[in-house]
């Protein structure tokens, strides 16, 4: 089966400025795709290209095998879009605005009051249907930029930093909401949340400078970190000596990273020698030397720092 | 065509939301009636016609007109809208004609709600219908020239004061160019045949031939043709800026 989505040495020059540099990806169904990267890396501007927004300077994409330069209304039609921000128009009604969307859409007066009604039902829009966009709070104006994108039951979805700027309960809402479409469709979205990839992506891609630095899976992402596998060592402030001393001299264990003392307990994580996993060792010197440990944890990795070392250093 | 009428549907609608439509047809309607009352001294004339109303309307428009434009695009590209606009399955052409004909509708609102002016000239005595049908349609062709001018401005700035005042700027040049001053200028040291030309680039040379009771097909050619001019570099205008 053809790929949903699939990119082809996507370019986009600003003047002198490379902002997208010949990135290529196919995205398959069943896919969730978080596009990471720091902040002017060219997510926005690759997504801005695959919806049709921006022409590319070079290359094109395809959208359930449409081409958005060669069909672009085909491949528009199979798209869902919220774009960063999620901009709506602040005079209109989130009913209003969603039976606008409906009609562009092509869809004619019961079938369209039938999909508005069944889309506010869904992000739970209801409360405020005929209250003034402008008047709404922020986790409602990203609801209603959802349900716009979702109101034709798109193949494809791509959302542009969907939980930027919300709160903790917004954000965890959006993110119910994207995991239960994710199912049935392809989802792209971008983000620069690092918890939100390992919370909804079955893969990601980080983009650093225009160019894909990365394609894999979170887990496969968090597995290059240093602290994959590192086991981090909770202890009594006074008894903390001889554990730290004891564990550091283990074979497998690289060097020691002290954390800050919590409430008399002191903590340290033990980083492996080539992420190789070392619990069992330190669990069975812990029992040998009968050393009274609060709590032993293994890490699977940070993900913020492997988002630094590939964007930042740009090492692979 | 389909989606022409649902987006100009949307941006008339749109009008109507705020209290900005209510005021702009209040202001326009006091200023026309204002300006042939009181200034053009209407009554004092005695004369059964509408002359004196349309007079005003080139310069009424210049300042009024740039105030429906300057929000047309300034305003969907600061909100952003615009890139919701253009990734539903809409074609440039369609948005810049229906943002265009939804304005053009609305000043035709404002322009028909005059109709007591035209009531009161039949009311008081026995004027030429006729000429007055054509002012009227001249008028409406002249504001949507002043609209398309306007669009095609407010596609270049996000922010609608500046839209706004080059606007007004843009659409001063084109009455001005047909004024006696101006082409007195040129008269001295240019061919006839330019200054023909400047002189019928001018909104005053064709709408005050359109009040004197004849719609020539040149006036119509150059209405239509400056609007469609102006809404094509329009659509050119938030091709190139719709990036930034």
């Amino acid at each position: 089966m053809a790929p949903m989505i699939e990119i082809q040495s996507l370019t986009k020059r600003f003047g002198s400025f490379t902002a997208v540099d010949g990135v290529s990806f196919t995205v398959d169904r069943g896919e969730v795709l978080g596009f990471l990267g720091p902040n002017g890396a060219g997510k926005s501007t690759t997504m801005k290209m695959l919806t049709g927004f921006l022409h590319p300077t070079s290359g094109t994409a395809k959208v359930c095998g449409h081409d958005i330069l060669e069909a672009p209304l085909a491949a528009k039609k199979m798209l869902g879009y919220l774009p960063e921000g999620a901009p709506l128009y602040p005079d209109m009604t989130p009913r209003g605005f969603l039976e606008f969307v409906a009609e562009v859409r092509g869809f004619g007066g019961g079938e369209a009051r039938r999909r508005v009604d069944e889309v506010i039902a869904k992000v739970n829009l209801a409360s405020v249907a005929q209250q003034r966009i402008e008047t709404l709070s922020k986790g409602f104006k990203r609801r209603v930029g959802l349900a716009q994108a979702i109101l034709h039951d798109p193949e494809v979805l791509v959302l542009d930093e969907p939980t930027d700027g919300l709160d903790p309960n917004q954000k965890h809402e959006v993110r119910n909401l994207i995991r239960a479409m994710a199912r049935e469709k392809v989802i792209v979205l971008s983000t620069h949340i690092l918890e939100e990839v390992e919370a909804v992506c079955s893969r990601t891609i980080i983009i650093a400078r225009g160019k894909v630095v990365i394609d894999c899976t979170p887990a496969e992402l968090a597995a290059r970190s240093r602290y994959h596998n590192a086991v981090t060592v909770s202890v009594g402030a006074e008894r903390v000596a001889p554990v730290r001393h004891g564990l550091s001299m283990l074979d497998g264990v690289q060097s020691v990273e002290d954390l800050p003392e919590r409430d008399g307990t002191a903590r340290f994580v033990l980083i492996p020698k080539a992420r190789r996993s070392i619990a069992v060792e330190v669990g069975q010197k812990v029992r040998e030397a009968r050393w009274e440990v609060d709590e032993l944890r293994v890490e699977h990795g940070k993900l913020d720092e492997v988002f630094r070392e590939l964007t930042v250093t740009g090492k692979h | 065509m389909h989606n022409v009428i649902t987006l100009f549907k949307r941006e008339l609608k749109g009008y109507f939301a705020t209290p900005v439509a209510y005021v702009f047809i209040v202001v326009f309607l006091i200023l026309a009636g204002g300006l042939t009352f009181k200034v053009g001294s209407w009554f004092d004339a005695g004369q059964a016609n509408l002359q004196g109303f349309f007079t005003w309307h080139p310069w009424l428009y210049l300042f009024l007109i740039p105030a429906i434009s300057m929000r047309l695009w300034a305003e969907e590209r600061r909100q952003g809208t615009i890139e919701l606009l253009f990734t539903l399955p809409v074609t440039m052409g369609h948005a810049v004609i229906a943002k265009f004909l939804a304005a053009w509708c609305f000043t035709g609102i404002a322009l028909g709600l005059t109709f007591p002016m035209w009531i009161s000239v039949n009311y008081l005595g026995d004027p030429d219908n006729g000429v007055i049908l054509a002012s009227y349609v001249g008028s409406f062709l002249m504001a949507g020239g002043y609209l398309a001018i306007g669009s095609f401005v407010s596609a270049w700035t996000k922010n609608q004061v500046i839209a706004f005042v080059l606007s007004v700027w843009l659409c001063f040049g084109f009455i001005l160019i047909g004024t006696e001053t101006i082409l007195d200028f040129f008269a001295g040291w240019t061919p006839r045949a330019v200054l023909e030309a400047l002189a019928s680039f001018s909104f005053l040379t064709h709408f005050t031939s359109i009040t004197k009771g004849v719609i020539d097909f040149r006036d119509l050619v150059f209405f239509g043709s400056l609007i469609a001019c102006f809404l094509f570099m329009n659509a050119i205008a938030i091709e190139l800026k719709k990036a930034d």
